[in-house]
């Protein structure tokens, strides 16, 4: 019984909780509709059109698919953490990015090539060159001008999909270049994505352990006043946590418009600011500010994509997920919610004194 | 129940994680009472007073009001207020921008028949309540136009006029100038005679003495006891309070006035200024000396200090640090350069609440490292025990989060986070506001120590006696400009007071 108290009380409790039971749901289903029963779980190995061996299973399919919402979910959870908002631009920024990479790479007005027009690093550079400018921007509205970081990220949510619009001569821009599916497709076995994704968590995991980057961001993110007082450059960090969100919205960007190497600028990121604020609230993180857990973010991702996974193999149609997924956070938020917390809590305490009696 | 009692609480026990923060306490008041709840930080003060009025939930015993048959629960503020039980807390709990009417009726306000708020109706109640209490408001105007002092008794007849028979005012006067104090005890008595019970929870001895007719005190969770004022002079309240007969504060101070003309410069600033909150001012320190700032509140003390410390930027004038010219931009410069600065408001300035007490108390010397110099954990933990011992702070452990701690031992790592970065020049802004006395004497020994140990200080405090028992040197400001200083014979409770008030300074 202590010990099972002792695992309801970790952090990362719920979080974990609700992925479980995401999955769980696959299973009962899997039983209930005689396939092999834990078929959710199990990897297998395909053979491609061009002849290269690469996993396959609905696992594989979340972590690859989940892989730009847990990329924009490490910068979005250090931009809750330390300025009490969030940054509604990324999903735009991350188009804006692959149009900026793509219109390099085809030159400016050409639709369709089988061959760069400038090197593949060029492209990629000013591709996340970009998105860090983008997150610059919003970090120097929302530290040094002090406007609401709903508002502020709102200008480039509306803009930056339209600049990508622009850059792209309003079209689709088509690079059928083998080296530039490869952020897109495989690496050996293995979904490119996947292997950014948990580079870049990584380092971001390294980042927090081996620099004082946590107390930096919780300390501003806190108690601002205070946190300068104890001689921190709160403007200076919240700038920095808005710089390393765009930084993560243009290797997302990159790595979804090589998924369909080309810039559809319209839709690439589209409403994936939400998911990536989904994900950090799933993760246990108060959007209030202050402390925060990546792990929790991460795990909040590929939840999301857990559930989209999950209805499309219970074969909701795609128009039709969207409710279903609703349903699925809204339980999932409000078992995590105090008072329901709370009130779990009492339950078990009042069971706990009836045994006794 | 007896019809003369307003209130019993009997045998209250709550246990915090690892800590029993009540046992077994007692507690009646008196209807037109007033009775000062008493007791060192920690003793269990506010958790009695959450207990009552529904915030924290007691494991045992019985409350009783007046009025109410059977014990009660209050399941929230709302649900005590309800059976009469109000609170005033030490920070203003009102709409700073909606006008003193509407902040009184707030939540009840008289109606109209088509259900809009009928203002006129509201405003002439509300004026007749500033009238029934002696109070000289205009209650169409906005609440912050008024000072802190008319704001909390603007909270408190907010309090009163809800039919209480029971007051709770908690600390309401830890912001408040003596002219201020005065008022608010007026209004105190008036209540008294009307019949409403008032717990009074206060830090100064002297206020005590001043307005209550019984004292409660509590120590480490348990009753001490009940008495009447005339039973517990100021000696044995404050033995009572500590459990042991207190040190002879006046001796803790080397005897004969100390000579620091010879001593290096530390500090020399030299026409420094913020707009709008401190005109040009000179100062010097010496190493190892202690300088007071005095003054009213308002009256430039904090910005002094704030703009030497670069927390407001100084505009003008030139700074001068261990004799180098120095620009100190933002704390961090200041920090650079070896200074610290304890701020007066500890919950917005000083705690980062949701961190625990050992990222507290490394926070600065974190700060000045640099973010890609993590402090090893080792180290932070080593770090913070040794304070945690040396200043001995009462804390679960060191990973529990500083919110939790009560104010004196929240005041304490904060002085460790700065101490921990070696200071050779701190900032000590109202160190003991707000803090029992067994603390107070032990931050005053504290300063005179470090000052002893070659470290130059700023000590500010609205408590002249203890400024004149660590300060060598003292600053009188008025108005937001350095007027004077005094020194040697004239560091008198009388001297000081006549210069703060614009008499005998030496200007």
């Amino acid at each position: 019984m202590s010990n099972i108290k002792k695992i309801t009380k970790m952090q990362l409790f719920l979080p974990i909780f609700s992925m479980i039971l995401v999955m769980l749901v696959n299973v009962i289903y899997d039983l209930a509709s005689g396939n092999a029963p834990f078929g959710f779980f199990s990897i297998s190995t395909q053979v491609t059109s061009s002849g290269n061996t690469i996993l396959y299973g609905r696992l594989i399919d979340i972590l690859n698919r989940g892989s730009e919402v847990a990329i924009l979910a490490i910068g979005m959870t250090l931009v809750v953490s330390a300025s009490a908002g969030t940054d509604i631009s990324v999903g735009s920024v991350m188009s804006l990015s692959g149009g900026m990479c793509c219109m390099l790479l085809a030159g400016y007005g050409v639709t369709n090539v089988s061959e760069y027009a400038c090197p593949l690093w060029v492209g990629i550079g000013a591709g996340i060159l970009v998105a860090v400018i983008c997150g610059l921007f919003n970090g120097f509205l929302v530290a040094y001008l002090n406007i609401q970081p709903m508002v502020a990220t709102l200008i480039l949510w509306s803009a930056g999909r339209a600049i990508g619009l622009l850059l792209c001569n309003s079209a689709i821009v088509y690079v059928r270049v083998p080296s530039f599916q490869f952020f897109g497709s495989y690496v050996g076995f293995l979904p490119t994505p996947i292997l950014i994704a948990a580079i870049c968590v990584l380092i971001m995991a390294l980042l927090l352990k081996f620099t004082a980057l946590g107390t930096f961001v919780q300390s501003v993110g806190i108690n601002k006043k205070a946190a300068r007082i104890s001689g921190f450059n709160s403007a200076k960090i919240i700038l920095m946590c808005y710089a390393i969100c765009g930084l993560c919205a243009g290797i997302a960007g990159i790595t979804a418009t090589s998924r369909i190497y080309s810039a559809d600028t319209n839709n690439i990121g589209l409403n994936m600011e939400m998911d990536a604020i989904l994900a950090v609230a799933l993760g246990g993180n108060s959007l209030g500010g202050g402390k925060f857990n990546l792990a929790g973010s991460i795990i909040g991702a590929y939840t999301i994509q857990a559930i989209t996974t999950t209805l499309y193999a219970l074969g909701v149609s795609s128009a039709q997920a969207p409710v279903f997924k609703a349903i699925v956070v809204i339980l999932i938020v409000v078992i995590q919610a105090e008072p329901v917390r709370d009130y779990f809590k009492k339950m078990s305490a009042k069971k706990a004194a009836a045994k006794e009696a | 129940m007896d019809s003369n009692i307003a209130l019993t609480m009997r045998g209250i026990c709550m246990t915090f994680p690892g800590v029993k923060a009540l046992d077994n306490v007692d507690f009646t008041l008196k209807k037109g009472e007033i009775r000062a709840l008493m007791g060192e930080n920690g003793a269990g003060k506010s958790t009695l007073i959450k207990c009552l009025t529904g915030v924290n939930k007691f494991e045992a015993g019985e409350i009783h009001v007046d009025g109410i048959e059977g014990p009660i629960v209050n399941k929230d503020t709302m649900d005590a207020q309800h059976k009469g039980i109000s609170t005033v807390y030490q920070e203003v709990n009102l709409c700073p921008n909606l006008s003193v009417a509407e902040n009184l009726y707030i939540g009840r306000e008289p109606l109209t028949r088509i259900g809009t708020v009928n203002r006129r109706k509201m405003n002439q109640m509300a004026a007749q309540l500033m009238k029934d209490l002696d109070l000289d408001i205009e209650v169409t105007k906005n609440l912050e136009e008024y000072s802190l002092a008319l704001q909390q008794m603007i909270a408190i007849a907010r309090a009163v006029d809800m039919e209480s028979k029971v007051l709770i005012l908690d600390e309401p006067t830890s912001s408040l100038d003596d002219n201020e104090v005065e008022k608010l005890f007026g209004m105190m008595k008036r209540l008294r005679d009307q019949g409403v019970g008032i717990i009074f929870v206060t830090h100064f001895l002297e206020q005590v003495y001043a307005v209550c007719d019984g004292i409660t005190v509590l120590r480490n969770g348990t009753l001490v006891g009940e008495y009447t004022v005339e039973e517990l002079p100021r000696v044995k309240l404050v033995a009572a309070m500590m459990g042991k007969d207190f040190d002879d504060l006046a001796s803790i101070k080397p005897e004969g006035t100390m000579d620091f003309s010879n001593a290096p410069l530390e500090i020399d600033a030299k026409g420094l200024s913020h707009a709008g909150t401190i005109k040009p001012f000179d100062l010097e320190i010496h190493k190892g000396e202690v300088v007071g700032l005095t003054g009213l509140l308002g009256s430039g003390r904090s910005e002094l200090a704030r703009a030497i410390y670069g927390a407001d930027r100084a505009q003008t004038g030139t700074l001068k640090v261990a004799g180098q010219e120095a620009k100190v931009k933002s704390p961090i410069d200041a920090m650079n350069l070896g200074m610290g600065l304890l701020p007066d408001d500890r919950k917005a300035e000083g705690i980062i609440g949701d961190l625990s007490v050992r990222e507290n108390i490394i926070l600065a010397m974190q700060a000045k490292a640099g973010i890609f110099k993590k402090i090893p954990m080792a180290k932070q933990i080593e770090i913070a025990d040794k304070y945690i011992e040396m200043l001995q702070i009462k804390t679960a452990s060191r990973e529990t989060l500083i919110k939790r701690l009560s104010g004196g031992n929240q005041q304490k790592a904060i002085l460790a986070r700065w101490l921990a970065t070696n200071p050779d020049f701190l900032i000590l802004d109202e160190p003991t506001r707000g803090i029992d006395i067994g603390t107070k004497t032990e931050i005053q020994k504290l300063v005179i120590k470090l000052a002893q140990e070659g470290k130059s200080l700023i000590f500010i405090s609205s408590e002249i006696e203890e400024m004149l028992r660590t300060c060598n040197r003292m600053a009188v400001l008025r108005d937001g400009a350095k007027v004077g200083e005094i020194d040697g014979d004239d560091m008198t409770q009388e001297g000081v007071m006549h210069a703060i008030a614009g008499g005998a300074a030496h200007e």
